[in-house]
């Protein structure tokens, strides 16, 4: 039967270059020595760990728990000790490490308990939803999207077309062809618990007509079931998810929409070959089929690989050619990603790592200047104008960027591929992407900080207005306190505002800084203030006087001068008490505790003076009275003071530091010694042993072999020695 | 007398066509009036709101106010080139250099970081931080909450111990991004010496 | 022993932009073929002469401007746009007329706009047209077509040097001669004149020119099977030009206005469908605008020759046409898969 199949836009094709391997049968992976499980192994959040280092785990046993809707759980692929849960290099281009749980293999693979469900029907879909996203099971073609998010289907979408996506369109890569040849049956096993899943009209598989091998397979595995093996011209990139239900349905998925949007479902093969042996088998996703091939691989073809394992035992076991080989790339030549470290380990997404050589892959040519050809927008898929994407990102242009679509890019690499002035464009989209991105995430958090900020604002400002309040009605109880004794030449000013902040800002900062001796403190505190502004309160009306030309001159100023005698020797005994209070724990702390955080306290009790007294200075040059001379002295003096055991504390830290230097140094000089000690050894019993074979085989220099055993005696007794010398100092 | 009646209709013309095309842009002008952001709302939402004060205004709302009314738009040294360049954009004026008496561009973003052990608990940084970013209480060792810090600089001033230092934002592979090619002549890409190849 | 770390895709398509501008060298050789053929020698000593000054000139501006010499050279855009501008020179011109033409169009129209990709016009044309508007007399001199009469002859190599470095020929008189537009223009309305003029009556439009621009359409027909271009604007530009002339010619006046076949076969019909209208820096870019922009090629080459001031406009037109491109590119835009209509326009500011 025919179907109509629908076109892409643009496209192209690049040469093939599948018959390397696509020849050879799938061979198993020898078992790695360690395997190093990546928490994070596809889009979504990471898994949690859930087992410790030293825990012995069982292959297929779950080591990391999905932490959301859109996160799976990893398995351990192999039995064995857990050895590390640490950074470990991953695949990623920005090359940073990342969490990665490490299995030393016991080499027995020995399997966790299996529960196989093959009656899948007679179970709720839940039920097997539930199963395949415990297997942790993830679209095993592109960007590993979890499947159970896609096969769980709301009740309210019907489905119209199940898809399996076996197009496998970039070059070089075969892993999914060999899997259809060889476990067609498998495959479609797994698609028709999918279909059961997700119940829709009619189910499709879409194959490039450049995999007639596979083709053959798929058809007679599907015989008598109501599934449409579906052959499509070959071109790249059919594959991609949206060009494929595209190409095969004639249905676009809206911009930033998902296919079932538009009631369509689309799976990888690898991934209905996973659900299979999740559900019927009970077995986890924890190997996958994977293409190793490039000329600098001697033995190209497809693998059955352990997940975790390292990029460079796969390499070394298919007889890598190490001096040919000039760039390594996981996945396709269109679509991979370069690897910076072989010690990376295989993931879920793993279909292919290329080893080309440079006569294969030449190292691309020096980006010459866009001329607009358009041949970009010819080979664009989704009919872009990768040429204008371009300019728009060297430019920094990105709103531009986004309203050309640049979020619709699927970066499948066919611009870059026949760009003639070689330009990385893909390498400029992601940068634009990224940095549109970044700049969301930014004003997202500048409004965070907007509402942060102003809250506290308003907060401060509250607090204010309630302090402001107190203190009116503090002045009014004291003026009704003061009228009642009627004993006040002085009018009642409502608030002494210049003398305020001083009383209100020094039992803030005294009562942080000496918690001791509150009452005595506080009252001598209050007597200083209340002087303090009787005394500005009469200078204000010795002003206002002057100012007047009043009779009453003199008594103001004699009044004034007492009021200041009296205010400074208020505020002299409320200091002296405060540095007394101070004092008393000082002198306490010193001999308990270690001597850095008495000069660490010091250091802070002095800064905090010299700030005190700076504010204080600050005020009395604002109100243009008070001894300003002095107070500058005074500040300049406790400045120096601060910065001098500032500059103590800096160096006692210093001098700790090299105090624990200087211990751990005195502690090399023993493991040197024993170093020596056990090298001597070796050396001694290795010309023992030449000396042995010497005379029984009667052959070779005996006195000279003699000689080196008493010189190596000898070194070995000085060593000895000497460490001896040093264990006992 | 002759020159008045000969152009009496050409006068007569313009003016009525001043009035007509006058009153169509008055009604314009109320009929498709364009309902924005009041202006300091607009650029304040450009300024990335870390409220550090160096512009020399107490926060960055200030400053916008202070743009509206004139004043230079290169004094926001954390939003550095990228802020400018989106402000003269909005003020439809020249894009200049960050000046450099207010500080210089940081390559990285910053975050604060308290060195726990040597914190005194002071306070001091809690009551200067203006995001409410850092936690901590009297006599207690004193945090900062990584996700709220702007990196704005102000706590590091009032530590008397100096025990809080401005570090880089660590890159994480979510936050990471792609560079930028390097441009016309150069090659792309790098080479990077193989480790771990037994 | 290192890796390579690069972005995907690893594989690339062979060619770059060199060989692109080889592969439009080599489409003009038949043309150069015919016109020397037609008028002696001088196209190929202006095609020499303009090669070598934009090559002087673009290595520099390139030393000015800091830039690696060889990695631009290599280009080939400097030779190319030489070469578009010699084509379109007369080649009885005095070599001066091709040096200042060839400088101007390096330096001040491409080089000062920001070199290869950046500038707005068409480098050969505004050189063009800056001679067409300085030194008229000079760009409007054409040979007579050799055989045009009994005994119209080329050029030798000779005569044909004396003519570009002195600019007379010894023992030859009288050497100018017009062109097949420029003695329909002269003529229109004169039936008398039309009919028998031999300059008008090749044998399918205007003698000579008329296998000038077959050369050029086969050159272009090149282009497009080798993918250099694409086939929009050429068709565009040559389908506004046929169905223009033909109602024009058919339903309106034939003596005053020429022939389809005229129009398509004469002057520069051709040179600038297929090799100056699609350079692709100054061109639209999507395949709808490129539609859009070769007919407006065609149309103005068609309006000028018909009802403006000069006999032919290929370089008019297509300057026109360039700065109508970028405003035609932000009203073709494709339409994005998943989107349901295209985008217009930049950018709203949000």
């Amino acid at each position: 039967m025919s179907r109509r199949i629908w076109d892409i836009p643009g496209g192209i094709h690049p040469p093939e270059n599948k018959a390397q391997s696509a020849g050879v049968s799938i061979r198993q992976a020898t078992l790695p020595e360690r395997v190093y499980i990546p928490l994070q192994q596809h889009i979504g959040a990471p898994a949690k760990p859930i087992v410790n280092v030293g825990d012995r785990v069982l292959k297929g046993q779950k080591i990391g728990e999905a932490t959301g809707f859109v996160s799976l759980p990893v398995h351990a692929s192999t039995s064995g000790v857990v050895e590390a849960i640490g950074l470990h290099p991953v695949q990623h281009p920005s090359q940073i490490d990342s969490v990665c749980i490490t299995i030393k293999s016991d080499g027995e693979e020995r399997w966790i308990e299996r529960h196989p469900i093959p009656d899948y029907r007679a179970h709720s879909k839940k039920e097997i939803l539930d199963r395949i996203r415990d297997a942790g099971i993830a679209g095993m073609g592109g960007a590993g999207f979890p499947s159970v998010v896609k096969l769980g289907v709301k009740s309210d979408t019907k489905i119209e077309q199940l898809i399996l996506n076996a197009v496998e369109c970039e070059p070089y890569i075969t892993a999914d062809d060999r899997l259809m040849q060889e476990r067609a049956d498998q495959i479609v096993a797994g698609l028709e618990i999918m279909a059961w899943l997700v119940e829709p009209k009619e189910i499709l598989i879409g194959i490039e007509d450049n995999k007639p091998h596979a083709i053959n397979a798929m058809r007679k595995a599907c015989e008598g079931k109501p599934i449409d093996v579906v052959v499509v011209p070959t071109k790249y990139p059919s594959g991609g998810e949206k060009q494929l239900i595209h190409l095969l349905t004639g249905k676009e998925v809206r911009s930033g929409g998902l296919p079932a949007d538009v009631g369509v479902v689309c799976q990888n093969t690898g991934t209905a070959y996973a659900v299979k042996r999740a559900v019927l088998d009970g077995e986890p996703l924890i190997s996958r089929i994977t293409t190793l091939t490039g000329d600098a691989v001697t033995h190209k073809g497809n693998y059955e690989v352990l997940l975790g394992t390292p990029v460079a035992d796969l390499l070394l076991q298919a007889g890598l050619q190490r001096d040919r080989m000039h760039r390594l790339v996981m996945g396709g030549p269109m679509m991979g990603f370069s690897i910076h470290d072989p010690s990376v380990p295989v993931v879920k997404t793993t279909n292919c790592l290329l080893a080309p050589t440079e006569k294969e892959f030449p190292d691309p040519a020096p980006e010459q200047p866009c001329i607009r050809c358009g041949s970009c927008a010819n080979a664009c898929p989704v009919n872009l104008l990768p040429q204008q994407l371009y300019w728009f990102a060297k430019a920094k242009e990105f709103d531009k960027a986004a309203h050309f679509n640049l979020f619709d890019c699927i970066e499948c690499g066919a611009c870059a591929y026949v760009c003639p002035s070689s330009i990385p464009l893909v390498q400029y989209y992601r940068f634009a992407k990224g940095s549109i991105r970044t700049a969301e995430q930014e004003a997202r958090k500048s409004d965070h900080a907007r509402t942060r900020f102003e809250a506290r604002k308003a907060r401060h400002e509250k607090e204010e207005q309630e302090k402001e309040l107190k203190r009116q009605e503090r002045a009014k109880a004291a003026a009704a306190k003061q009228a009642t004794k009627k004993e006040a030449p002085v009018k009642p000013a409502p608030v002494a505002a210049d003398a305020a902040p001083t009383a209100v800002a020094m039992p803030a900062t005294s009562a942080t800084d000496t918690a001791g001796e509150p009452d005595e403190l506080t009252k001598l505190q209050t007597a200083a203030a209340s002087t303090m502004k009787r005394y500005k309160d009469a200078q204000k009306a010795l002003e206002t006087a002057e100012k007047a030309g009043s009779d009453h001159i003199d008594a103001l100023r004699k009044k004034v001068e007492q009021l200041k005698a009296k205010a400074d020797a208020a505020k002299d005994a409320f200091i002296a008490a405060k540095n007394a209070a101070k004092a008393e724990p000082e002198a306490h702390k010193p001999a308990h505790d270690d001597p850095l955080a008495a000069l660490k306290q010091a250091s802070a009790d002095d800064f905090n003076a010299y700030k005190a007294a700076e504010e204080a200075l600050q005020q009395a040059e604002a109100s243009g009275s008070g001894d300003l001379e002095s107070l500058r002295t005074q500040v300049a003096q406790l400045k120096a003071k601060s910065d001098a055991s500032k500059a103590a504390m800096k160096e006692a830290r210093a001098k700790e530091k090299e105090e624990i230097q200087a211990r751990n140094a005195a502690a090399d000089p023993v493991k040197q010694a024993k170093m020596e000690v056990a090298k001597t050894q070796v050396l001694l019993k290795k010309a023992r042993k030449a000396l042995e074979a010497a005379q029984a085989s009667g052959e070779g220099d005996i006195a000279a072999l003699t000689q080196a055993v008493q010189d190596a005696e000898a070194a070995n007794t000085q060593a000895e020695a000497h460490l001896k010398q040093l264990e006992g100092a | 007398m002759d020159v008045l009646t000969n152009n009496l209709g050409a006068v007569t013309a313009l003016v009525a066509m001043a009035l007509v095309f006058g009153a169509l842009l008055g009604f314009a002008a109320v009929k498709f009036k364009v309902e924005g952001n009041p202006i300091v709302e607009q650029i304040d939402a450009l300024l990335p709101q870390t409220q550090c004060g160096q512009c020399g205004h107490p926060g960055c709302r200030p400053y916008a106010e202070g743009m509206a009314a004139g004043e230079e738009i290169n004094k926001c040294v954390p939003g550095g080139e990228d802020t400018i360049r989106a402000l003269a954009d909005l003020l439809g004026r020249e894009f200049v250099p960050l000046d450099e008496e207010y500080g210089q561009e940081k390559e990285h973003k910053m975050v604060a970081y308290i060195r726990e052990d040597e914190c005194i608990g002071c306070t001091k940084c809690i009551q200067a931080c203006p995001m409410d970013a850092i936690l901590g209480a009297a006599k207690q060792m004193h945090t900062v909450i990584v996700d709220e810090c702007t990196g704005c600089d102000l706590c590091v001033e009032p530590c008397p111990v100096s025990c809080i230092d401005m570090v880089p934002v660590k890159v994480t592979p979510q936050s990471w991004i792609w560079q930028p090619p390097q441009g016309i002549g150069a090659r792309p890409g790098n080479l990077i010496p193989v480790r771990n190849l037994a | 022993m290192a890796l390579l770390n690069v972005t995907s895709p690893h594989l690339h398509k062979p060619g770059n932009t060199g060989a692109f501008m080889r592969q439009v060298i080599y489409a003009t050789v038949p043309g150069i073929a015919v016109l020397t053929h037609f008028f002696g020698w001088g196209t190929l000593i202006n095609t020499v002469l303009a090669v070598l000054t934009a090559l002087a000139c673009e290595a520099a501006i390139l030393k000015i401007r800091q830039k690696p010499i060889a990695f631009y050279l290599n280009d080939y855009s400097a030779v190319v746009t030489a070469l578009l501008l010699a084509l379109a020179i007369p080649p009885s011109s005095p070599w001066w007329l091709t040096v200042v033409g060839t400088s101007f169009a390096i330096v001040v129209a491409k080089h000062l706009y920001g070199g290869l990709g950046m500038n707005p016009f068409n480098p050969a044309m505004i050189g063009y047209v800056l001679l067409l508007i300085s030194f008229p007399k000079e760009m409007t001199t054409w040979l007579p077509a050799s055989g045009v009469t009994a005994s119209t002859e080329a050029l030798n190599l000779l005569q044909s040097l004396q003519l570009v470095f002195t600019g007379q020929i010894s023992g030859v008189d009288a050497f100018s001669g017009a062109t097949p537009l420029d003695t329909f223009r002269t003529y229109a309305g004169q039936p008398e004149v039309l009919d028998t003029n031999a300059v008008l009556h090749g044998l399918m439009a205007g003698y000579g020119w008329e296998w000038v621009n077959v050369a050029f359409l086969l050159g272009g027909i090149y282009l497009i099977w080798r993918r250099i271009i694409t086939w929009h604007i050429p068709v565009a530009m040559l389908a506004a030009i046929f169905f223009l002339s033909g109602f024009f010619n058919t339903a309106v006046d034939a003596d005053n206005y020429g022939s389809i076949l005229f129009h398509l076969l004469s002057g520069g019909t051709m040179l600038g469908a297929f090799f100056i209208a699609t350079d692709p820096v100054t061109a639209a870019t999507s395949a709808k605008g490129k539609l859009v922009y070769g007919a407006g090629i065609g149309i103005l080459v068609y309006v000028i020759r018909s009802w403006g001031g000069y006999p032919d406009a290929v370089a008019f037109s297509v300057l026109l046409m360039n700065l109508a491109a970028p405003t035609i590119d932000y009203y073709t835009q494709p339409r994005t898969y998943g989107h349901s209509k295209p985008n217009k326009g930049l950018a709203k500011r949000s």
